[in-house]
């Protein structure tokens, strides 16, 4: 548990992973971003022991971070239990000596890509987000030099082209993930590819919400109570994603749902994306329609 | 007060004064100077490399001239000179009073975005935020340079150069801006498409009164759209005057032979 031990030379690598210059430099980036909340801050990325796009960014940014008091969650569209979310915690309780847990509100860090858990997060708490694309004006601007000027010079009229084609074609807004944001009125963020369900969990959150892209080496942050709001038009406001179905083995009917798909019959279950979430509430005595009987049998079938 | 009792010099719009742009040992715009008004097209016709570009870029805000001083009349600080400005504010003028038609569409659209798209883009640059009223302000503008709703959605990749040009023409007026920029906006084009398009092109700057600043090494497009006109030659302006007093009694034998030159059929 001491962070000392990583000098003796048993150890194989620095305390998480990192040297210390690497993750003082890292931090300096991550409170330029805190202190200007929305602004990609540039940092030098370096490389990690997983490709690009498996969550460099979010790592180095946990990595620069933790210490050993910490607990550390990682996930992985909501579920604690898929590849990637157990590689990378696996990586932290090995490098860093860190307890890890699944419960969202045990813990102090939280590495995720696609999701922000359900359980409202409190103050204390850290979401480290890992983002392939931190410019949300790429669509629409290739040049990162005129980007850089539009976000300079709050030019953000560009945005609204991409929404204004989205409900020319199709009746509304159909954006479903990285729904760019506004924050604190002033800076255009595209949240990492987190549904737009998740959006309204970063306005005036208690937790520190960062956002690191590792290949294009690139940090933001949104500081704690900090306004975060949806773009969308005056007479097509936003709205986040809704189901006709309940979660099949908890019966949630306000979190964001996955469907699975039960077999070639064409038959299939609405089960909530946030596993830790689920489990909670399964424990508690709720109870959807395949919830007991067959959930072994569902999970198999589903696989 | 009485109005007859006083004459009111009106303002320009557009106040340039000796221009110098070099290339190295090439002087693409030596020692230029004129003034354009509300209301009027000024055109600048020349052969290729006489330095008309040049002198569209450096007035446009688009390239800093080595020498002298480009003033326009800003909604909020008047007559102002625009390398003097403050980027954002600089920006900000091009955006809301400018408008900058291309030779090709290609420069002037976004291609990956649809049609309506480019055309309701400057309203959202100037913070229209309705998407109805945008849309239906898209669809008027759509009439009104004569393209077919039914290809609103389109790409504008999939449209022919006239209507390209059309859908233009339309994102740069829209908005409402004071000056247009034009360079060679017929050239491309065939001449019946051409000939329709300078048709709307002098209906519309006729109704909204716009100053227009056009470069075309094409006398007929000179003849009618502009006013004005300046004849250059290597950087210089060698002739000056009223669009039809320069083209029948052309002084300069530069401007002589522009003229002599063109073919008639």
């Amino acid at each position: 548990m001491n962070p000392q031990k990583s000098n003796q030379p048993a150890q194989q690598y620095s305390y998480a992973y990192l040297d210390e210059q690497t993750k003082r430099m890292i931090r300096r980036s991550i409170l330029k971003a805190l202190a200007i909340p929305g602004y990609q801050v540039p940092f030098g990325s370096r490389e990690m022991p997983v490709p690009y796009g498996w969550g460099t960014g979010g790592i180095q940014v946990t990595a620069a971070l933790i210490g050993p008091d910490d607990v550390f969650k990682c996930i992985d569209q909501g579920a604690d239990d898929t590849t990637n979310a157990v590689s990378i915690r696996q990586f932290f309780a090995k490098v860093a000596d860190v307890a890890t847990t699944e419960d969202t509100s045990e813990a102090t860090i939280i590495q995720s890509r696609h999701r922000i858990p359900e359980k409202t997060l409190k103050q204390g708490q850290i979401m480290v987000m890992q983002v392939p694309q931190p410019e949300p004006l790429r669509t629409m601007e290739a040049r990162e030099t005129e980007t850089r000027a539009m976000h300079a010079y709050e030019e953000y009229g560009v945005q609204y082209v991409s929404l204004y084609q989205s409900v020319a074609a199709h009746g509304r807004i159909t954006i479903g993930a990285t729904y760019p944001v506004m924050v604190n009125e002033r800076y255009l963020m595209g949240p990492s590819p987190i549904p737009k369900f998740d959006n309204p969990k970063i306005n005036q959150s208690e937790a520190i919400m960062l956002f690191g892209a590792g290949r294009e080496k690139r940090i933001y942050a949104v500081p704690p109570h900090t306004d975060v709001r949806s773009l969308d038009f005056e007479d097509y406001p936003f709205e986040v994603q809704t189901w006709d179905e309940i979660c099949a083995l908890c019966g949630s009917e306000d979190s964001y749902l996955d469907e699975v798909v039960l077999d070639d019959q064409g038959n299939r279950m609405f089960v909530c994306s946030d596993t830790h979430h689920c489990s909670v509430r399964r424990d508690a005595g709720h109870a959807g329609p395949l919830a007991g009987h067959a959930l072994g049998s569902a999970k198999e079938a589903a696989e | 007060m009485n109005a007859m009792s006083q004459i009111v010099e009106p303002l320009p719009l557009l106040r340039v004064t000796r221009l110098t742009k070099a290339f190295g040992p090439v002087v693409a715009c030596r020692n230029i100077s004129f003034d354009l008004y509300p209301g009027e097209v000024l055109g600048i016709v020349g052969e290729s490399g006489s330095g008309k570009t040049t002198l569209l870029n450096c007035i446009s805000g688009r390239m800093q001239p080595d020498e002298g001083e480009v003033a326009f009349a800003t909604r909020r600080l008047g007559l102002t000179d625009i390398y003097n400005l403050p980027e954002p504010d600089r920006r900000r003028m091009q955006r809301e009073e400018w408008g900058f038609v291309h030779q090709s569409a290609r420069e002037g659209l976004r291609m990956r975005a649809t049609a309506s798209a480019n055309v309701a883009e400057p309203l959202m640059n100037m913070g229209g935020r309705h998407y109805g009223r945008m849309r239906a302000e898209t669809e008027r503008w759509f009439n009104r340079v004569e393209l077919d709703p039914a290809r609103l959605d389109g790409q504008p990749r999939l449209f022919s150069g006239g209507m390209q040009q059309r859908v233009q023409i339309a994102r740069n007026l829209i908005h409402g801006p004071r000056m247009v920029f034009m360079d060679e906006p017929t050239g491309g084009l065939d001449v019946s498409v051409q000939a329709r398009l300078l048709d709307l092109m002098r209906e519309l700057v006729r109704d909204l009164g716009l100053a227009v600043v056009l470069v075309t090494h094409d006398m007929a497009v000179a003849r009618l759209l502009a006013d004005r006109l300046l004849v250059m030659k290597q950087g210089d302006v060698v002739e000056s005057g009223l669009t039809d007093q320069v083209l029948d009694d052309p002084q300069h034998p530069y401007s002589q032979l522009l003229v002599s030159s063109v073919l008639q059929i």
